[in-house]
């Protein structure tokens, strides 16, 4: 067995249990982190296929971006579990028939017939040096250009969508307007009063501040 | 180069095992230096924020307290790693540690001199980026595990905040990107050869500035260091670790302050490039390695952090979110554009 395939057993390995655990442990913040695992093991073998721009991206987005998110909201929010996991007797009959036939799907189309390593002959090794991301960078603004955007263009729509269901004006609630806080000089907020009286008042003040050194 | 180095001393091994060996040795001579710099910065820090404060700073420890950082770390070793009774224990131990890693790997990518990487990778910019982006867990994690209030705060503010300047950090990547058309860091830098003016630092600026400024509030530094925050929520993320736990969160803060400022170095400021290159000077200055000018441009990056928290004080939550938010990433976008219209102008010795 050569490295490379030692490798990819370990990341493969690593993935698949990680995703078990993301279902079957009871904490919803540690299932987060198994879900992080998984991504960061399928990262590392989409690099072993020498898929480095999307393993590195995967790992950009889904880790570095996505599941901060989810983590942040899953700690936010203090599930409670024992609600969710009632019912699952009841449900079991449903839920193994699905599985059931999940499975009988899958297997008709990756049975060991049509899948497996020998009807796949590994493709050549890409020359030393040879990176993929001005391979992708090329066809993806230039033949795939129209469903680029459209897919850019949905996750638009979506994120205004978001914004637009979630925001509201409140009336009676004030807000900081910050660009006017940070622009503020001293001469808008003092205003220093000529007072008749400053002289000897500065002299009472000094003697008194005098008097309370001494006595320290 | 170094497998042949070591050719007496492991030649009888499998050439998949000299090249593992050699590397980890590779691996060593990058990390210590890190670790060693790591303790002197703490000092140099104290001292120069000291000076700056018309006060001394420490000096019993050696000679101008040059053995203070050694009291410091070992101090921190012989004391007592306390668990809070109701931590999730797997995970709070496990903060710390990724917080270090995510420090450290970034090194891999960092050309010191012409050629002397660790990996040469051609998709050296994106690791950099999905390095940082990794970062975050230590701080989330170590904030959610402690199970303490202060904690959960800090951690939920890192995690908002880190997350809103990488966005800003990317587009400047991006700048550089375009600047270089390529994603190598070696490239990077060879594509700025030509003179001072020829670094990406003058066609990048307003970059260069979001790029440093975004690196400060990732690496939770003053005026950023609303994570820890200490006059609002104790010490932040890690309120409840003591000991050697928490000496891994000041390394894996001050390591990572060292790689931002490499990486600002080689973005931006011709990596291991001489200042002098295409004036008069360059033949007089051709006998200084390229190293020296890197670990320069490190240094002179370094005392701006230093200067900066001796300087600002700490933003308001609020404040720091619109500055990444509504100054910085359409500063970047829109400097985006404006790249965009020199390299189809082919504007200066840049994008001839």
């Amino acid at each position: 067995m050569s490295l490379y395939q030692i490798l990819f057993y370990v990341f493969a390995s690593v993935a698949v249990i990680a995703a078990a655990r993301v279902v079957t442990v009871r904490h919803p913040v540690h299932a987060a982190l198994y879900l992080v695992l998984t991504f960061f093991s399928t990262a590392l073998i989409w690099v072993l296929m020498e898929a480095e721009f999307l393993g590195i991206v995967l790992l950009l987005v889904y880790v570095g971006a996505v599941m901060v998110l989810f983590l942040f909201v899953v700690m936010m929010l203090d599930v409670n579990i024992a609600p969710l996991r009632e019912g699952f007797i009841r449900n079991l009959p449903v839920g193994v028939f699905v599985l059931l036939v999940m499975i009988i799907e899958l297997a008709l189309i990756l049975g060991p017939a049509s899948f497996g390593l020998e009807l796949y002959p590994s493709p050549d090794p890409a020359p030393a040096g040879a990176g993929n991301t001005l391979a992708i960078g090329q066809v993806l603004y230039t033949r795939f250009v129209y469903p680029f955007e459209i897919a850019a263009f949905i996750l638009l729509v979506a994120i205004v969508a978001a914004i637009a269901l979630a925001h509201r004006r409140r009336p009676g609630v004030h807000y900081q307007n910050i660009d006017a806080q940070v622009r503020v000089r001293a001469e808008d907020r003092v205003r220093m009063a000529e007072l008749d009286g400053d002289k000897t008042r500065r002299g009472d003040i000094e003697g008194q501040a005098n008097k309370g050194k001494d006595e320290s | 180069m170094i497998t042949e180095w070591l050719s007496p001393v492991i030649g009888w091994m499998s050439p998949n095992w000299q090249y593992f060996v050699a590397h980890l040795l590779l691996v060593l001579v990058i990390i210590l230096p890190v670790v060693l710099a790591v303790a002197y910065l703490t000092l140099v820090e104290r001292k120069v924020i000291g000076y700056m404060h018309v006060r001394i700073g420490p000096n019993r420890v050696g000679p101008r307290g040059l053995f203070q950082p050694f009291a410091d770390v070992f101090k921190l070793m012989f004391k007592e790693v306390i668990t809070p009774t109701v931590a999730n224990k797997f995970v709070f131990y496990l903060a710390p540690i990724l917080i270090l890693v995510a420090a450290l790997v970034g090194w891999a990518v960092v050309p010191f001199d012409d050629g002397w990487v660790l990996a040469d990778i051609n998709a050296g910019l994106l690791y950099v980026l999905a390095i940082g982006a990794a970062g975050v867990y230590g701080v989330i994690l170590a904030g959610w595990a402690s199970n303490s209030k202060y904690a959960l705060l800090g951690g939920m503010r890192s995690a908002a905040h880190k997350v809103s300047y990488e966005l800003a950090m990317g587009f400047a990547l991006v700048g550089v990107l375009m600047a270089s058309q390529s994603l190598n860091l070696s490239d990077i830098v060879r594509g700025q050869e030509g003179s001072i003016l020829h670094w990406y630092w003058l066609p990048l600026l307003p970059m260069f500035v979001v790029y440093f400024v975004s690196g400060v509030a990732e690496t939770n530094r003053a005026p950023f260091d609303i994570t820890e925050g200490e006059s609002e929520i104790v010490a932040g993320f890690h309120v409840e670790y003591s000991g050697i736990a928490f000496a891994l969160f000041m390394l894996a803060e001050y390591a990572s302050m060292i790689l931002i400022s490499a990486l600002a170095a080689v973005l931006f400021l011709g990596g291991w490039l001489s200042p002098f290159q295409g004036t008069v000077l360059e033949p007089v200055f051709a006998f200084v390695p390229g190293i020296f000018w890197f670990l320069a441009k490190i240094s002179m990056l370094l005392f701006v952090f230093i200067w900066f928290r001796a300087t600002f004080p700490r933003f308001r939550y609020d404040q720091i979110m619109r500055l990444g938010w509504k100054v910085f990433i359409p500063l970047t976008i829109l400097w985006i554009v404006v790249e965009g219209a020199f390299v189809y102008f082919e504007v200066g010795p840049w994008f001839g």
